[in-house]
């Protein structure tokens, strides 16, 4: 029963900051010093996203995940397709796993 | 202005497009199902989880923070902070949409993602409602139904494969950024900015986790609003 409470007041405080800025921000013109600032939010984000959690997401092997993080880079800089990307990723890092029998 | 083509179409279109977040999704899901499991936390609570917070990260602290013996009102303070990032996320998916009082905008706020705002956001057009609807609802398919197969099922998935996919959304988010980064310069440095700031918060560990990413999206966000010429500033 707990657990359930929990989860709701984990809920409503994930909800509100999700749901507050399409009542704020649609409502009427933005400046376009904010528009600008808005603009840039998501290679921030994706920035932010990506480092550090990306070098750590292999536990305790920080090596293995940087060649898989290379994998992806190299596969994006080449072909647009997310997908491809996302599996040649996984792809590489599971070969290696496997040949060091991690 | 934003072309209203005809709703299903869409909706199929949004999911569609979903695909590279529904298969990154799962592994990411299972191993939250199979934690939860091991956590002591029922079949019910852990399908609660993730059908009503549908926040991963903030989920995966809880469970930690629950072992612990930490108080739910704490939990729910860090998981505010945590998730307080989705106000930034929102903030920019809300300039899509112009008319606040459009019925289906409670629904898009709740579907609001890493991925599927990374997604939105670098898309050329804006897309319609029904589009975006499809795109989130479709992951978030994927993340209850994974969280339910990792309760359920989780320990036959092979380790290795289990620890390599841990590599899947960090891949899904280069994958959207790379090809940003090869259009704009600014954006690049934006990027780079956001990356080096949090991983110096990170590694400082002055401020809680959830703070240290808030930061580091304002500041670089900040940079590269200077940076953009009023020409990137605009809508395309």
């Amino acid at each position: 029963m707990n657990a359930i409470l929990l989860i709701l007041g984990m809920m409503v405080v994930t909800y509100i900051p999700r749901y507050l800025p399409f009542l704020a921000f649609s409502r009427r013109q933005t400046p376009r010093l904010v528009k600008r600032f808005l603009r840039c939010i998501p290679y921030a984000a994706l920035g932010a996203l990506i480092l550090p959690g990306a070098v750590t997401a292999i536990p305790s092997y920080p090596l293995v995940a940087m060649v898989g993080i290379a994998a992806a880079i190299i596969c994006a800089w080449i072909r647009k397709e997310i997908i491809l990307t996302v599996l040649i990723s996984v792809t590489v890092t599971f070969l290696i796993l496997s040949i060091l029998k991690i | 202005m934003k072309k209203n083509g005809n709703q299903p179409s869409q909706l199929r279109e949004g999911i569609l497009a979903s695909l590279p977040i529904f298969i990154g999704y799962i592994p990411v899901a299972v191993t939250f199902g199979l934690l939860a499991k091991s956590t002591g936390v029922t079949l019910l609570e852990t399908f609660l989880f993730s059908a009503l917070v549908f926040a991963g990260a903030s989920q995966f602290m809880a469970l930690q923070l629950i072992q612990m013996g930490v108080s739910p009102i704490q939990i729910i303070a860090v998981t505010f902070i945590m998730n307080f990032r989705h106000f930034l996320m929102s903030s920019y998916l809300s300039t899509f949409f112009p008319e606040p009082n459009h019925f289906l905008l409670p629904f898009i706020s709740f579907g609001v993602t890493d991925e599927s705002f990374a997604y939105l956001a670098t898309r050329k057009e804006h897309p319609g409602h029904h589009f975006v609807l499809g795109l989130q609802y479709s992951a978030y398919v994927s993340w209850v139904g994974g969280t339910l197969i990792g309760f359920l099922a989780g320990a036959i998935i092979p380790r290795t494969l289990q620890v390599s996919m841990g590599l899947a959304l960090y891949a899904l988010f280069i994958a959207i950024l790379i090809p940003e980064v090869k259009k704009s310069v600014p954006a690049a440095i934006t990027a780079i900015t956001g990356g080096l700031i949090h991983s110096l918060l990170t590694r400082s560990k002055y401020f809680s986790s959830g703070w240290n990413i808030i930061i580091a999206i304002l500041v670089a966000a900040g940079v590269g609003s200077l940076l953009m010429n009023e020409k990137e500033g605009e809508d395309q």
